[in-house]
Protein backbone atom coordinates (compact mmCIF):
# COMPACT_ATOMS: atom_id res chain seq x y z
CA UNK A 1 0.00 0.00 0.00
CA UNK A 2 2.63 1.99 1.26
CA UNK A 3 4.51 1.28 -2.53
CA UNK A 4 1.39 2.50 -4.03
CA UNK A 5 0.81 5.81 -2.71
CA UNK A 6 4.92 6.77 -3.04
CA UNK A 7 4.50 5.51 -6.76
CA UNK A 8 1.26 8.08 -6.75
CA UNK A 9 3.37 10.81 -4.98
CA UNK A 10 5.99 10.68 -7.35
CA UNK A 11 3.73 10.56 -10.57
CA UNK A 12 2.25 13.72 -8.97
CA UNK A 13 5.32 15.98 -8.64
CA UNK A 14 6.71 14.52 -12.09
CA UNK A 15 3.09 15.76 -14.02
CA UNK A 16 3.28 19.24 -11.98
CA UNK A 17 6.91 19.51 -12.91
CA UNK A 18 6.24 18.88 -16.30
CA UNK A 19 2.80 21.37 -15.97
CA UNK A 20 5.21 24.27 -14.26
CA UNK A 21 7.91 24.07 -17.13
CA UNK A 22 4.93 23.58 -20.08
CA UNK A 23 4.08 27.20 -18.44
CA UNK A 24 7.34 28.51 -18.46
CA UNK A 25 8.03 27.33 -21.88
CA UNK A 26 4.82 29.43 -23.08
CA UNK A 27 5.54 31.89 -20.95
CA UNK A 28 8.32 32.41 -22.71
CA UNK A 29 6.78 32.29 -26.11
CA UNK A 30 4.59 35.09 -25.46
CA UNK A 31 7.44 36.89 -24.14
CA UNK A 32 9.73 36.59 -27.62
CA UNK A 33 6.63 37.24 -29.45
CA UNK A 34 5.94 40.37 -27.60
CA UNK A 35 9.65 41.72 -28.06
CA UNK A 36 9.29 40.94 -31.92
CA UNK A 37 6.49 43.08 -32.34
CA UNK A 38 7.91 45.80 -29.72
CA UNK A 39 10.55 45.82 -32.45
CA UNK A 40 8.20 46.87 -34.36
CA UNK A 41 6.62 49.72 -32.68
CA UNK A 42 3.59 47.18 -32.13
CA UNK A 43 3.40 47.82 -28.33
CA UNK A 44 -0.38 47.39 -27.57
CA UNK A 45 0.46 43.91 -28.67
CA UNK A 46 3.76 43.45 -27.20
CA UNK A 47 1.78 45.12 -23.87
CA UNK A 48 -1.04 42.15 -24.19
CA UNK A 49 1.79 39.27 -24.94
CA UNK A 50 3.57 40.07 -22.02
CA UNK A 51 0.75 40.50 -19.31
CA UNK A 52 0.15 36.90 -20.49
CA UNK A 53 3.56 35.70 -19.95
CA UNK A 54 3.32 37.37 -16.40
CA UNK A 55 -0.12 35.44 -15.93
CA UNK A 56 1.25 31.80 -17.36
CA UNK A 57 3.80 32.30 -15.27
CA UNK A 58 4.33 34.84 -12.47
CA UNK A 59 7.42 34.12 -11.77
CA UNK A 60 9.06 34.98 -14.51
CA UNK A 61 11.22 38.17 -14.04
CA UNK A 62 11.84 39.38 -17.53
CA UNK A 63 8.20 39.34 -18.33
CA UNK A 64 7.56 42.02 -15.49
CA UNK A 65 10.80 43.77 -16.91
CA UNK A 66 9.10 44.19 -20.30
CA UNK A 67 5.89 44.71 -19.39
CA UNK A 68 6.83 47.91 -17.26
CA UNK A 69 8.92 48.88 -20.22
CA UNK A 70 5.67 48.46 -22.33
CA UNK A 71 3.65 50.83 -19.29
CA UNK A 72 6.40 53.60 -19.59
CA UNK A 73 6.46 53.74 -23.07
CA UNK A 74 2.33 53.94 -22.95
CA UNK A 75 2.95 56.56 -20.35
CA UNK A 76 1.08 54.48 -17.04
CA UNK A 77 3.98 55.49 -15.11
CA UNK A 78 1.99 54.07 -11.89
CA UNK A 79 2.03 50.59 -13.09
CA UNK A 80 5.11 50.60 -15.09
CA UNK A 81 7.05 51.11 -11.59
CA UNK A 82 4.77 48.29 -9.96
CA UNK A 83 5.77 45.82 -13.16
CA UNK A 84 9.74 46.75 -11.89
CA UNK A 85 9.10 46.36 -8.59
CA UNK A 86 7.68 42.84 -8.78
CA UNK A 87 10.57 42.31 -11.45
CA UNK A 88 13.14 43.27 -8.96
CA UNK A 89 11.31 41.43 -6.02
CA UNK A 90 11.68 38.40 -8.61
CA UNK A 91 15.04 38.74 -9.96
CA UNK A 92 17.16 41.50 -7.28
CA UNK A 93 20.15 40.76 -8.77
CA UNK A 94 19.65 41.27 -12.39
CA UNK A 95 21.28 44.56 -13.41
CA UNK A 96 19.72 44.85 -16.58
CA UNK A 97 16.45 45.33 -14.84
CA UNK A 98 17.74 47.65 -12.03
CA UNK A 99 19.26 49.90 -14.70
CA UNK A 100 16.13 50.30 -16.54
CA UNK A 101 14.49 50.91 -13.30
CA UNK A 102 16.83 53.72 -12.28
CA UNK A 103 16.08 55.07 -15.69
CA UNK A 104 12.28 55.01 -15.23
CA UNK A 105 12.70 57.06 -11.93
CA UNK A 106 14.30 59.60 -13.54
CA UNK A 107 11.20 59.90 -15.39
CA UNK A 108 9.22 59.64 -12.90
CA UNK A 109 10.59 62.29 -11.00
CA UNK A 110 10.40 64.80 -13.23
CA UNK A 111 6.35 63.56 -13.91
CA UNK A 112 5.42 64.00 -10.34
CA UNK A 113 4.97 67.52 -9.42
CA UNK A 114 7.78 68.55 -7.23
CA UNK A 115 5.67 71.83 -5.98
CA UNK A 116 8.50 74.48 -4.03
CA UNK A 117 8.75 73.45 0.04
CA UNK B 1 45.19 22.66 -38.43
CA UNK B 2 47.79 25.05 -36.87
CA UNK B 3 47.68 25.88 -33.00
CA UNK B 4 46.10 29.47 -34.86
CA UNK B 5 43.36 28.13 -36.67
CA UNK B 6 42.01 26.13 -33.72
CA UNK B 7 42.35 29.65 -31.93
CA UNK B 8 40.06 31.22 -34.45
CA UNK B 9 37.61 28.16 -34.96
CA UNK B 10 37.06 28.51 -30.77
CA UNK B 11 36.56 32.39 -31.08
CA UNK B 12 34.27 31.76 -33.74
CA UNK B 13 31.86 29.05 -32.35
CA UNK B 14 32.03 31.06 -28.68
CA UNK B 15 30.75 34.27 -30.61
CA UNK B 16 27.79 32.25 -32.48
CA UNK B 17 26.72 31.00 -29.25
CA UNK B 18 27.38 34.11 -27.23
CA UNK B 19 24.79 35.53 -30.85
CA UNK B 20 22.74 32.27 -30.13
CA UNK B 21 22.11 32.79 -26.53
CA UNK B 22 21.69 36.86 -26.76
CA UNK B 23 18.61 37.00 -24.54
CA UNK B 24 18.31 41.00 -23.82
CA UNK B 25 17.36 43.46 -26.37
CA UNK B 26 18.05 47.58 -26.43
CA UNK B 27 15.06 48.98 -27.70
CA UNK B 28 13.81 52.97 -27.64
CA UNK B 29 11.01 54.26 -26.12
CA UNK B 30 9.37 57.38 -25.90
CA UNK B 31 7.73 58.32 -22.17
CA UNK B 32 4.73 60.79 -22.36
CA UNK B 33 4.37 62.71 -19.64
CA UNK B 34 1.57 64.72 -18.79
CA UNK B 35 1.54 68.26 -17.76
CA UNK B 36 1.84 69.22 -13.66
CA UNK B 37 -0.50 72.09 -14.37
CA UNK B 38 -4.27 71.68 -15.90
CA UNK B 39 -4.10 74.61 -18.34
CA UNK B 40 -7.03 73.93 -20.29
CA UNK B 41 -8.49 77.29 -19.12
CA UNK B 42 -5.98 79.60 -20.54
CA UNK B 43 -5.20 80.15 -24.19
CA UNK B 44 -2.70 82.54 -24.06
CA UNK B 45 0.37 83.14 -21.94
CA UNK B 46 2.19 85.78 -20.53
CA UNK B 47 6.02 85.34 -19.49
CA UNK B 48 5.70 88.89 -17.49
CA UNK B 49 8.94 89.26 -16.49
CA UNK B 50 11.30 88.32 -13.65
CA UNK B 51 13.06 89.42 -10.43
CA UNK B 52 16.57 88.73 -11.10
CA UNK B 53 19.94 89.00 -9.27
CA UNK B 54 23.52 87.72 -9.09
CA UNK B 55 25.94 88.88 -11.76
CA UNK B 56 25.24 92.04 -13.61
CA UNK B 57 27.05 90.36 -17.26
CA UNK B 58 23.68 88.82 -18.26
CA UNK B 59 20.10 90.57 -17.93
CA UNK B 60 18.87 87.47 -16.54
CA UNK B 61 15.16 89.23 -16.61
CA UNK B 62 15.44 90.37 -20.20
CA UNK B 63 17.12 86.50 -21.43
CA UNK B 64 15.32 84.22 -19.48
CA UNK B 65 11.75 86.39 -20.82
CA UNK B 66 12.94 86.15 -24.54
CA UNK B 67 13.99 82.44 -24.00
CA UNK B 68 10.98 81.20 -22.06
CA UNK B 69 8.54 82.80 -24.81
CA UNK B 70 10.32 81.30 -27.63
CA UNK B 71 10.22 77.50 -26.30
CA UNK B 72 6.38 78.27 -25.61
CA UNK B 73 5.78 79.78 -28.82
CA UNK B 74 7.04 76.15 -30.65
CA UNK B 75 6.56 73.57 -27.84
CA UNK B 76 3.22 74.75 -26.42
CA UNK B 77 -0.43 74.92 -27.67
CA UNK B 78 -0.51 78.59 -25.55
CA UNK B 79 -0.82 81.65 -27.94
CA UNK B 80 2.20 83.21 -26.37
CA UNK B 81 1.33 87.53 -25.51
CA UNK B 82 4.19 89.62 -26.86
CA UNK B 83 4.60 92.37 -24.58
CA UNK B 84 7.41 94.34 -22.99
CA UNK B 85 8.96 92.42 -20.02
CA UNK B 86 7.77 93.87 -16.69
CA UNK B 87 10.36 95.43 -14.46
CA UNK B 88 9.06 93.07 -11.12
CA UNK B 89 11.88 94.55 -9.32
CA UNK B 90 11.19 97.99 -9.55
CA UNK B 91 7.71 97.38 -8.49
CA UNK B 92 8.01 95.35 -5.94
CA UNK B 93 10.56 98.54 -4.23
CA UNK B 94 7.95 100.86 -5.70
CA UNK B 95 5.28 98.65 -4.02
CA UNK B 96 7.45 98.80 -0.36
CA UNK B 97 8.00 102.34 -0.57
CA UNK B 98 4.27 103.26 -1.21
CA UNK B 99 3.53 101.28 1.88
CA UNK B 100 5.44 103.57 4.00
CA UNK B 101 7.56 100.33 6.04
CA UNK B 102 8.26 97.01 4.77
CA UNK B 103 5.82 95.46 7.57
CA UNK B 104 3.04 97.12 6.35
CA UNK B 105 2.91 95.24 2.67
CA UNK B 106 4.08 91.85 3.59
CA UNK B 107 1.22 90.51 5.96
CA UNK B 108 -0.89 91.28 2.98
CA UNK B 109 1.19 89.51 1.16
CA UNK B 110 1.37 86.60 3.33
CA UNK B 111 -2.33 86.30 3.12
CA UNK B 112 -2.49 85.25 -0.47
CA UNK B 113 0.77 83.35 -0.73
CA UNK B 114 2.07 80.83 -3.19
CA UNK B 115 0.02 78.00 -0.77
CA UNK B 116 3.59 75.66 -1.06
CA UNK B 117 6.16 78.83 0.07
CA UNK B 118 4.52 79.55 3.10
CA UNK B 119 6.85 78.83 4.87
CA UNK B 120 9.65 80.75 3.18
CA UNK B 121 7.51 83.67 2.68
CA UNK B 122 7.43 84.37 6.00
CA UNK B 123 10.85 83.61 6.77
CA UNK B 124 10.94 86.38 3.65
CA UNK B 125 9.27 88.66 5.52
CA UNK B 126 10.89 88.54 8.53
CA UNK B 127 14.28 89.25 6.70
CA UNK B 128 12.25 92.29 5.25
CA UNK B 129 11.79 93.83 8.82
CA UNK B 130 15.74 93.04 9.17
CA UNK B 131 16.78 94.29 6.11
CA UNK B 132 16.86 98.02 7.12
CA UNK B 133 19.38 97.51 10.03
CA UNK B 134 21.59 94.90 7.68
CA UNK B 135 21.68 96.80 4.19
CA UNK B 136 23.07 99.91 4.34
CA UNK B 137 21.98 100.30 0.59
CA UNK B 138 18.44 99.32 1.63
CA UNK B 139 17.67 102.90 3.79
CA UNK B 140 17.12 104.17 0.29
CA UNK B 141 13.97 101.95 -0.26
CA UNK B 142 12.96 100.39 3.20
CA UNK B 143 13.29 96.58 3.63
CA UNK B 144 14.44 95.57 -0.09
CA UNK B 145 18.23 95.52 -0.50
CA UNK B 146 19.07 97.81 -3.60
CA UNK B 147 21.31 95.51 -5.55
CA UNK B 148 20.25 91.18 -5.55
CA UNK B 149 22.92 89.18 -4.58
CA UNK B 150 21.80 86.07 -3.27
CA UNK B 151 18.76 83.95 -2.33
CA UNK B 152 18.24 86.06 0.96
CA UNK B 153 18.50 89.78 -1.33
CA UNK B 154 15.59 87.99 -3.28
CA UNK B 155 13.13 86.37 -0.63
CA UNK B 156 12.92 89.91 0.47
CA UNK B 157 11.05 90.78 -2.87
CA UNK B 158 8.79 87.59 -3.25
CA UNK B 159 6.14 89.18 -1.89
CA UNK B 160 5.01 90.66 -5.23
CA UNK B 161 4.18 87.01 -6.11
CA UNK B 162 1.08 87.01 -3.58
CA UNK B 163 -0.03 90.68 -4.48
CA UNK B 164 -3.56 89.38 -6.32
CA UNK B 165 -4.37 92.88 -6.90
CA UNK B 166 -1.32 93.59 -9.20
CA UNK B 167 -1.69 90.17 -11.32
CA UNK B 168 -5.02 90.45 -11.95
CA UNK B 169 -4.63 94.33 -13.43
CA UNK B 170 -1.87 92.35 -15.13
CA UNK B 171 -4.07 89.56 -16.31
CA UNK B 172 -7.24 92.07 -17.06
CA UNK B 173 -4.49 93.85 -19.70
CA UNK B 174 -3.77 90.89 -21.10
CA UNK B 175 -6.98 89.18 -21.36
CA UNK B 176 -6.93 86.79 -18.69
CA UNK B 177 -3.48 85.06 -19.70
CA UNK B 178 -1.79 81.96 -17.80
CA UNK B 179 1.20 84.62 -16.27
CA UNK B 180 4.52 83.31 -15.83
CA UNK B 181 6.81 84.77 -13.36
CA UNK B 182 9.12 84.42 -10.77
CA UNK B 183 13.23 84.74 -9.48
CA UNK B 184 16.05 84.10 -11.26
CA UNK B 185 19.67 84.44 -9.51
CA UNK B 186 22.55 83.67 -11.56
CA UNK B 187 25.54 83.87 -9.33
CA UNK B 188 29.12 83.04 -10.08
CA UNK B 189 30.82 80.28 -8.40
CA UNK B 190 34.01 78.88 -7.70
CA UNK B 191 35.17 75.23 -6.44
CA UNK B 192 38.08 73.93 -5.36
CA UNK B 193 38.85 69.85 -5.39
CA UNK B 194 39.96 66.89 -6.81
CA UNK B 195 38.82 66.01 -10.24
CA UNK B 196 39.19 63.11 -12.30
CA UNK B 197 40.42 63.45 -15.23
CA UNK B 198 41.76 61.34 -18.13
CA UNK B 199 45.59 61.82 -19.24
CA UNK B 200 47.62 60.24 -21.76
CA UNK B 201 50.06 58.23 -21.20
CA UNK B 202 53.14 56.10 -23.91
CA UNK B 203 54.70 53.39 -22.74
CA UNK B 204 58.14 52.02 -23.61
CA UNK B 205 56.90 50.56 -26.81
CA UNK B 206 55.07 53.63 -27.53
CA UNK B 207 51.87 52.66 -27.17
CA UNK B 208 49.00 54.94 -25.98
CA UNK B 209 46.96 54.41 -23.14
CA UNK B 210 44.73 56.72 -21.27
CA UNK B 211 44.64 56.37 -17.39
CA UNK B 212 42.28 58.53 -15.22
CA UNK B 213 44.21 60.74 -12.75
CA UNK B 214 42.69 62.71 -9.87
CA UNK B 215 43.99 66.11 -9.98
CA UNK B 216 43.64 68.69 -7.37
CA UNK B 217 41.79 71.59 -9.48
CA UNK B 218 40.42 75.32 -8.98
CA UNK B 219 37.31 75.74 -10.97
CA UNK B 220 35.53 78.32 -11.95
CA UNK B 221 31.61 78.85 -13.38
CA UNK B 222 28.03 79.57 -12.48
CA UNK B 223 24.93 78.73 -10.41
CA UNK B 224 21.56 79.55 -11.80
CA UNK B 225 18.81 78.96 -9.46
CA UNK B 226 14.88 79.81 -11.38
CA UNK B 227 11.98 79.93 -9.58
CA UNK B 228 8.78 79.87 -11.94
CA UNK B 229 5.70 80.62 -10.76
CA UNK B 230 3.09 80.30 -12.25
CA UNK B 231 -0.20 82.79 -11.68
CA UNK B 232 -4.00 82.50 -12.44
CA UNK B 233 -4.82 85.81 -14.77
CA UNK B 234 -8.15 86.05 -14.02
CA UNK B 235 -7.77 85.87 -10.36
CA UNK B 236 -3.99 87.04 -9.54
CA UNK B 237 -3.87 84.06 -7.30
CA UNK B 238 -0.63 81.76 -8.19
CA UNK B 239 -1.25 78.55 -9.01
CA UNK B 240 2.06 76.38 -8.81
CA UNK B 241 5.59 76.78 -8.12
CA UNK B 242 8.24 75.43 -9.10
CA UNK B 243 12.63 75.79 -8.01
CA UNK B 244 15.28 74.23 -9.84
CA UNK B 245 19.04 74.80 -9.15
CA UNK B 246 21.75 73.87 -11.88
CA UNK B 247 25.52 74.50 -11.72
CA UNK B 248 28.32 74.24 -14.12
CA UNK B 249 32.14 74.55 -13.58
CA UNK B 250 34.65 75.15 -15.85
CA UNK B 251 38.92 74.85 -15.82
CA UNK B 252 40.81 77.56 -15.22
CA UNK B 253 42.12 77.55 -18.58
CA UNK B 254 38.74 78.05 -20.15
CA UNK B 255 37.28 81.54 -20.39
CA UNK B 256 33.53 81.23 -20.91
CA UNK B 257 30.85 83.85 -21.38
CA UNK B 258 28.11 84.41 -18.60
CA UNK B 259 26.05 84.58 -21.08
CA UNK B 260 27.05 81.37 -22.82
CA UNK B 261 26.79 79.61 -19.21
CA UNK B 262 23.66 81.17 -18.61
CA UNK B 263 21.96 79.48 -21.83
CA UNK B 264 23.79 76.06 -21.38
CA UNK B 265 22.22 75.86 -17.56
CA UNK B 266 18.58 76.96 -19.11
CA UNK B 267 18.63 74.49 -21.09
CA UNK B 268 19.25 71.88 -18.85
CA UNK B 269 16.26 73.20 -16.67
CA UNK B 270 13.62 74.65 -20.17
CA UNK B 271 12.51 70.32 -20.15
CA UNK B 272 10.97 70.73 -16.95
CA UNK B 273 9.76 74.01 -17.33
CA UNK B 274 7.38 73.08 -20.22
CA UNK B 275 6.21 69.82 -18.52
CA UNK B 276 4.55 71.71 -16.41
CA UNK B 277 2.32 73.13 -19.07
CA UNK B 278 2.94 70.53 -22.07
CA UNK B 279 3.03 66.85 -22.53
CA UNK B 280 6.09 65.74 -23.51
CA UNK B 281 7.83 62.67 -24.74
CA UNK B 282 11.26 61.91 -23.15
CA UNK B 283 12.92 59.31 -25.33
CA UNK B 284 15.38 56.86 -23.37
CA UNK B 285 16.47 53.02 -24.15
CA UNK B 286 15.62 50.49 -21.87
CA UNK B 287 16.63 46.55 -21.91
CA UNK B 288 13.59 43.90 -22.93
CA UNK B 289 14.70 40.50 -21.57
CA UNK B 290 13.35 36.71 -22.66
Amino acid sequence: MARVIALACVVLALSATTALADLRSQARQEVEFGITVAQKGLWREALYRWEKAAELDPKYAAAYNNLAIAYEHEGNLEKARQAYEKALELDPDNTFIRQNYEYFKEINDRASPHKTP
Amino acid sequence: MTARALTRLLSLGLLVGLVGCTSFYEITIETPIQPKLDVSPFSRVLVAGFIAGGTEDVDANLETVRLLRSQLRTKSGLKVIEADVVPLAELAAEQVKDAGTSTDTTPAAQDGAVRQDSGSKQEAAAKQDAAPKQDAAAKQEPGLPKHIKDQKDLQAYEHIFADANFWKKLGEEYQNPLIVTGTILFTPHARSGFVQREQEQYDAFGRRSVVPVRTYMERKGFILNPKFVFIDGRTGTPLYSETFREEILYNPQQNTPALSSYFELMDRIIPNFLSTLSSQKVRGTRILLK
